[in-house]
Order: structure tokens, then sequence, then C-alpha cells
């Protein structure tokens, strides 16, 4: 509990870092925020009305005194207000965030379910037809752009079943369960197929070096059965690279899946970020990437506590 | 009687086309219940795929048993042929009928899984024992291996516990289930010789106890002598003699097996030391060490106080020029730290490391243990001997490479090896590699650690000789870390006796081996296996060493020596 107490106090100074960067970089894009605010309206506006629209929205300052404005609102947990939405960035994140961390978690319980007995299945039947299958299809997996996936599912679905996948709605998990998950399980599924696709890989390749493990022959010596080799002495082995990825993988869907979310017009952070980006919403470019990178610094902590669930060695010191 | 495990013209390959690559090519012999086979051999004699084919696990290792029969009697009388039998049946000998133990205890037992629970599985599987049941048959055969505490070891995972600890929990886990054959593929090789020792003694000891046959592999024909009825030499994968251990000791008949007996380092307490150099009192020695102490510092939380290993405890000795001095000692005395220390690997925290200034601005060279692993596989030869001179300033040129020449052919390497790979040798040969590499700067000091330990031991004993010339013709003074007493006594002029970080006994070579004063001396020397002493019983002794880990500001008392004749001293034991 030493070690997470020592992890959460970098945190602070992990996302002061992410702020500067993105404070800086969102004023580096060409452009102005009030003629992407109003567009060709912005040409009817008089100088003097710029300035003052410039001021209103506080963009007339000098760069660091902005930060420091905004770093001090911050504080006090308030976000700014978005212009898109007129409202507290906060309260618009918040809205969107349960569609992007249930499809995120929709893809992982996915990805490790289909991933991980595959994976482990080609390893035990190393370099045979079977394992060759399976490793094509990981390979086209992992290459077969999402939207391709996404779009072909949509067609299937319409054309040779007549369903069309809800699309442009979602209802909380919490209001009603089976309309939620069955509003995101197509999407989910387009997601969760490059995702299970390497797990599959990086879970074989870790099972076949545990597989040759000195540990392994100890088991089989002792009358183990090949599922008990691989199920209870091998894949408890295997699994650390595998979490390892699932983490990086969980960390970036929790950042929104921008061209799923476009197939299927769902309202989610992707496209959140992609408006308030294309429309020069500062408060909330800089409130959703903060948030961002709030969820991977978690995510990253969850991986590393399961590693010390996973592996004795790092749970309890050696001699 | 039938015996309990008879194998005929037994055949084994590899790869797609087994025939082809036959690694066990046509060995027989039998096995009668109680008693213990010795198959000695050096790596590629196909000693351990014999072995591994008793139970089949070499299926699992890629291996094919091409040809003969191995008739193995079960518990219940019936007889089996396991060259021919199917996986499902397999599983059932594995563990009741044959239990194994293996070379390395460090990586034989799975990490993510208690102690207790991988030796209950051993009762679940062959005995059914579920729950307490289960539990309680562990505590009693952790008891039976003689670990002490038995109770809380249960609950430990196998990274808490040493070397020798974790050996006899695999032997723990092979006798759950009271196997009728016991095979042992080395099970002390990675071990200290005083833990060796105590295994061996364990293992007699169990086999007294329930009469359970033993197939015992291993390099060292001294370690079997005293545990094996019948000895099997092998070579290239043939039996080449098989006959009962007196008759193979003391009347070998093949010549691969005299060579085993004769050519190969065995120890004889000081009678095959060297007598070529004589300590005369006006020479100044090369290397003058005084009280060096090494500590690494250990934190323990973020309040805690910090104490510090002492890895090195105030060592004093000097190297003559043209002498070998020998550290000795087990791992974990600071033998290798000592040596790393004095080429500046180490940080030293006081002492001093005096050289006298010799004929290179490198006077000290090291050959490290593991020919494999330091030698980089992306360089040829000449790069991987131009390393040294070009790190001290030289051009590669035709001079440079004439001196490459005239070591490879020193060490014995012919000289168109320079453009080949390290891949492309063998283990000796790439310590010969080593051993040029160090000499490319002209040392006068040449520090050697564990440099022959991974090698055969027919290559060990021409490596050895090899030295000896070196030696010679170069002049160069030797540091000498070994933990093999027996190749320590081929090379050694001067020997220093480590434990815990301190020397304990240093002097004359035939000194210290013939009459050991200090009681670790003695013990270290109990322990080494040896053919003429295979009638001695050992006894078993679970000595640990101490902890080496001390509180901050800890200082050792001072060490108090007293002379045990000429050039030999002892520090006094103070009394318990």
């Amino acid at each position: 509990m030493n070690y997470v107490a020592q992890r959460l106090l970098t945190f602070p100074l992990i996302l002061l870092g992410v702020s500067v960067l993105v404070f800086v970089s969102i004023r580096l894009v060409p452009g102005d925020a009030i003629t992407a605010m109003l567009g060709t309206e912005a040409g009817l506006l008089t100088p003097a009305q710029r300035a003052a629209l410039a001021a209103y929205f506080g963009i007339d300052q000098p760069i660091w005194s902005q930060y420091l404005r905004w770093l001090s609102g911050l504080f006090q947990g308030d976000l700014g207000i978005s212009s898109i939405y007129g409202r507290p960035v906060f309260s618009v994140i918040l809205e969107r965030f349960p569609l992007t961390l249930q499809l995120a978690l929709m893809s992982m319980v996915i990805a490790l379910g289909v991933g991980v007995p595959l994976g482990v299945f080609a390893a035990t039947r190393n370099e045979k037809p079977s394992d060759l299958v399976v490793r094509i299809l990981a390979m086209l997996g992992q290459s077969t752009p999402s939207f391709v996936i996404g779009v072909l599912i949509i067609y299937v679905l319409s054309v040779f079943f007549g369903v069309v996948p809800a699309m442009g709605t979602f209802t909380p998990l919490f209001v009603d369960p089976l309309a939620s998950i069955s509003q995101l399980i197509f999407p989910a599924i387009t997601l969760g197929f490059a995702f299970a696709a390497s797990v599959t890989r990086i879970s074989r390749s870790a099972m076949l070096d545990v597989l040759s493990d000195d540990y392994i022959r100890t088991a089989r010596s002792k009358g183990a059965s090949q599922r008990s080799v691989v199920w209870r002495h091998a894949l408890p082995n295997a699994l650390i690279p595998v979490v390892t990825l699932s983490g990086v993988e969980f960390g970036y869907l929790l950042g929104g899946a921008v061209i799923v979310e476009q197939i299927f017009a769902l309202p989610g952070l992707g496209r959140l970020v992609l408006d308030a980006i294309t429309q020069r919403d500062y408060a909330l470019v800089q409130g959703t990437v903060l948030f961002i990178a709030f969820n991977f610094l978690v995510v990253n902590l969850l991986v590393d506590l399961a590693y010390v669930a996973l592996d004795p060695r790092i749970r309890i010191g050696g001699r | 009687m039938t015996p309990l495990l008879s194998v005929r013209d037994l055949r084994v390959g590899f790869g797609q086309t087994p025939a082809a690559n036959e690694v066990v090519k046509g060995v027989s012999f039998d096995l009668a219940s109680g008693e213990t086979l010795a198959i000695v051999g050096e790596s590629g004699s196909g000693k351990s795929v014999t072995a591994l084919s008793v139970n089949r696990l070499v299926d699992f290792g890629g291996g094919h048993i091409t040809h003969g029969s191995i008739l193995l009697q079960r518990s219940d009388g019936s007889v089996l042929d396991v060259a021919k039998s199917d996986e499902k049946i397999l599983r059932t000998i594995r563990g009741r009928d044959v239990g194994m133990i293996f070379q390395e205890p460090m990586t034989s037992l799975n990490p993510v899984h208690t102690v207790g629970a991988q030796i209950e599985e051993a009762f679940r599987l062959n005995r059914g024992l579920h729950g307490a049941e289960a539990e309680r048959a562990a505590l009693e055969v952790l008891d039976r291996v003689r670990i002490p505490d038995a109770k809380s070891r249960l609950g430990y995972y196998p990274h808490q516990l040493s070397g020798g600890m974790r050996q006899r929990v695999m032997i723990a886990m092979a006798l759950a289930s009271s196997p009728r054959l016991l095979i042992a593929d080395e099970p002390t090789t990675a071990l200290d010789v005083t833990v060796q020792a105590q295994i061996m003694a364990l293992l007699a000891e169990l086999k007294a106890e329930t009469g359970m046959s033993m197939i015992f592999i291993t390099h060292d024909i001294g370690l079997v002598a005293g545990i094996a009825d019948h000895i099997m030499v092998m070579q290239h994968g043939l039996a080449v003699e098989q006959n009962t251990t007196d008759a193979v000791l003391d009347n070998p008949q093949h010549d691969y097996t005299r060579h085993l007996l004769n050519a190969v380092p065995h120890f004889t307490s000081g009678k095959a030391v060297r007598a070529d150099n004589e300590r005369t009192e006006t020479s100044e020695p090369i290397v003058k060490v005084d009280d060096l102490v090494v500590r690494f510092p250990v934190k323990k939380g973020l309040f805690k106080p910090r104490g510090a290993i002492h890895a090195v405890d105030g060592v004093s000795f000097d190297l003559m020029p043209g002498e070998t001095l020998a550290i000795v000692g087990e791992s974990g005395s600071g033998k290798s730290t000592t040596a790393r220390a004095i080429l500046g690997l180490n940080e030293k925290h006081r002492g001093a490391i005096a050289t006298k200034p010799g004929r290179s601005r490198r006077p000290i060279q090291m050959v490290f243990q593991d020919p494999f692993a330091s030698l980089n596989p992306r360089l040829n030869v000449e790069a991987l001997l131009a390393e040294p001179a070009i790190a001290n300033g030289q051009k590669l040129d035709d001079a440079l490479r004439t001196r490459m020449r005239f070591l490879l052919d020193r060490v014995g390497l012919p000289a168109d090896v320079l453009t080949r790979y390290p891949h492309q040798f063998s283990g000796g040969q790439r310590q010969r590699l080593c051993i040029a590499r160090v000499l490319m700067l002209n040392p006068d000091v040449v520090v050697l650690d564990e440099a022959v330990s991974a090698l055969d031991v027919s290559v060990q004993a021409r490596v050895l000789d090899l030295l000896v010339d070196l030696q010679h013709e170069f002049s160069l003074a030797y540091l000498f870390i070994s933990h093999d007493m027996a190749v320590v006594e081929r090379i050694a002029h001067r020997i220093a006796v480590m434990y815990a970080g301190q020397i304990v006994e240093i002097g004359e070579a035939r000194s210290v081996l013939s009459d050991p004063q200090h009681s670790y001396t003695k013990r270290l020397i109990s322990a080494v296996p040896a053919v003429e002493r295979r009638r001695q019983h050992f006894a078993l002794d679970a000595t640990q060493v101490p902890s080496l880990v001390r509180p901050a500001g800890y200082e050792p008392p001072p060490a108090n020596w007293r002379e045990a004749g000429q050039d030999h001293r002892v520090r006094i034991e103070e009394a318990k």
C-alpha cells in the first residue's frame, strides 16, 4: 500500500506536465478560435467586436496568464466552460464518459475471452495446422482497419438479417442493462476484433516460452494432465505480458474510439474531442485531454497492481 | 526374478527425421529393485535423454523413441513397455511409479504456486488425497527430507528458499507417491559442495528407508562412487562400459572410462598440488590487497533503519608474480565480489589494492565463468580479440593481427579462425578465445572467475593444462576463483578459503588441503566427493550460512590469526 501511495503522489506532477503540453499545443494549431467558432459569419465581425469576443473568452491575454488562470480554476474543481455547449466542461465529459467506459470494458471482455483461449490453444498446437489457422486469423485481425470491420458488420446485419444496429442513442447500463449492452455489442465486437488478435498473438508467444520452462517438465514428471499443465502451471506464468498489453489497449479505448463512434453514430469521448479540436473549444480540449491522461494513469496503476497479484516474486521480495 | 526396469536396444532421435538424428544409439541395461544405477557421461553423451525416456518426458523435449523396449514392472506386478505406451497410460506411471528430480532446483519449481501447493498436488494426483489430508501428508514428507520448520515453509514460494532447500522440496515432491524408481538428473550439479553432500546423504538415507531404486545421472564419477551399485558409462550415445561400481572404478576396461578416472581432476587431499613455484622472501608482490571491505546497502522501507550486506569484510592477501592464488568458497562467500573489487567492477567500501607497476597499462585482466555469455555473438574472432586493444588506444593493424595469430596458436586454436563467430566454437574453444582475449594486453595478473566450471570434465582438464603452460610462458600471476576443490588442487600454489565474506584460512596449497585447520575448511574438504573415499559415509549436516546483512554502523570484531606452519595461517574461531 506504501507503493500505491507513492504512485498516487506522482499523479499531480504528470498531470501538470500534460496540461502544459496540451495548453501550448492546441494554441499552436493554425487558425484562431473565433473564426473557428463562428465559421463564415466571422467575416462580418468588426475588429472591435472581435476584440470584445476575445476578451470575453479570455484569449486576448498572454499564454502564461491564460494558463495560470485556468490552473487556478482547476484547483477549485473548475475546468472552464465549453464554448460549443455553453456548459461546464466537466459535466459535458461526465455525460459522454459512461458510454466510452462501457464500450471499452465490453471490448476488453471480448478480447480476453476470445484471445487468451485462442492463444493458449495455438501454443499447445505449436506448428500444427490448427496453430497456423489461428496465427493467420490473428494476423488478419490485427491488420484489418476497424472501419472495414464496422462497415462489414453493419452491412451483413442489415442486408442478410434485416437488423439495423441501434445508432445515435445510448441507454445507460443501470437504466436498462439489456438494452444498453445490445446497443453497444456491435461496436464492441468491432473494437474487440483487433484487440483480440493482439491478445491471441501475445498469449501464444508467452505460453510457448513458459511451456518450455523447467517447472513444466516437473509438473509432467508428477503425472499432471495436459489440461492441468496448461491452465494451472503454465497460464498464470504467461499472463504478465497479456496484462501489459490489455492495460495499454484499454487506456487507449478510454480515450474514445473516434472511427467506431463515427460509424455507429455513438456519442462517446472520441467524437467529443474531435469536435472540440475542430471548433477550437480550448476549454473542452484541455479538460478532456486531462481527463483521458488521468484515466491512463489509473489504468497503469491497476496494471501494476495486477502484476503484484499475479507474481509472488513481486508481491513478496526475495530472501 | 524379473528386474524392475529392463531397457533393450533403446534408440532415441530428435527433429523431423529422428532416425537420422539419433542421440541415443542402442542402449541396454537392467535395474533390479532397490538398486542404484549411475549413468556417467559428459554433455551430449545421451545420458539425460536415456533417463528421460524411462518416463517418456523426452517426448516433450522433441525426442522420439525410434527403436527398442523399456519394460517397467508396475506396482501391481504387471509389466508395461513404456516405449510403446500412449500418453494416457504414461501419465499414470509418472509420479506414481517413476519419480524424478532435476538439475536446476532454481527453475524446476513453479514460481507462482506455494511450495505446499506443489507438494500437495503430487499427493492429490498420485494418492487421491485432498484438503487437510494432503496438507498433513505434505508436512510429513517435508519432515522426511529434513526441512526445518516445515509447517511455515508450506506457505513459502520457491524464490524464498535457497537452492539446497528447493532441491529438498523437489525430492519431497518425488517421494509423495512413494515411487519404486527415482530418476535423479544431475541433482547436485547446481549446488554448493557442502549442500551437495547433504543432498547425497539424504538420498542415501531415503533409499535405505524406502527401498526404492534409483537412476542417478552425473558427469562426476567421483560423486556416485558412494551411492551407486552399478555404473554405466556413456559416450556419444553409446554405453561404453557397464559393470558393478567397484569393477568400473578399480578395473576400468574402456579407454574412455580410464580417461574419466585419470585425466579428469579428482580431489586427492593435496597429493596432486603443483610443485613448480616456491615463494621467495625477496620477491615483491604484484598485487597486494589490504583490509578490503565491500558492502551493498540494503533499504528497508521508507523509515526503517538501513543496513548493509557485508559481502567482503576485511580481506587481505598478496599475490606474487607467476603465482596462482586460489580463492575457494561457496556461493555467497564473497569470492567473486573480491575479484570484481580488484578489477574495480565493484566499489570498495574501504581498504587498499596496490598493484606493482608492470609491463602493461592494464596489468589485471579477467576471464569469466560462462564462455557462452561472455563473447558477443555478433562479433567475429578478430573483432573480439581486437576489442581490448582498441579500447586502449591501439589500431587494428598488421602488428595487432600478428599478435592475435600468435596468441591463438598459444591457446591451441588455428590462426584461420579469425573470421569465424562464437557460435561456431565449442565451450572449451570459447574459453580458449576468452583467454586469448585477456592476453592481448599482455597483463601481469589474470583473474579467473570460475573459468572452467561451465566446461565438461575432460575439457576442464585440458584448459587447466593450458593455463599452467601459459602461466610459465608469460609469467602470469593467477587469481583463481573456484568452488571446485579438485580443480583448485591442480592449479593453485596457495589457497585462501573464504566463508561469509572473510578469509578463514590461507596458505600453501598442500598444507591447506592435507591439513585443514579451520572448522569450515574441514567441512568443505570432507564434503568433496572422491573415488578413494567412497566407502566413507556422509553425515547429515544442516548448518546454514549466517546472514550477511548487518545493521548500519556494524563493524566485525578484529580477526585474530594463528600460524599453522610455514605459510599457513588460520583465523581463530570464537568459542560459542
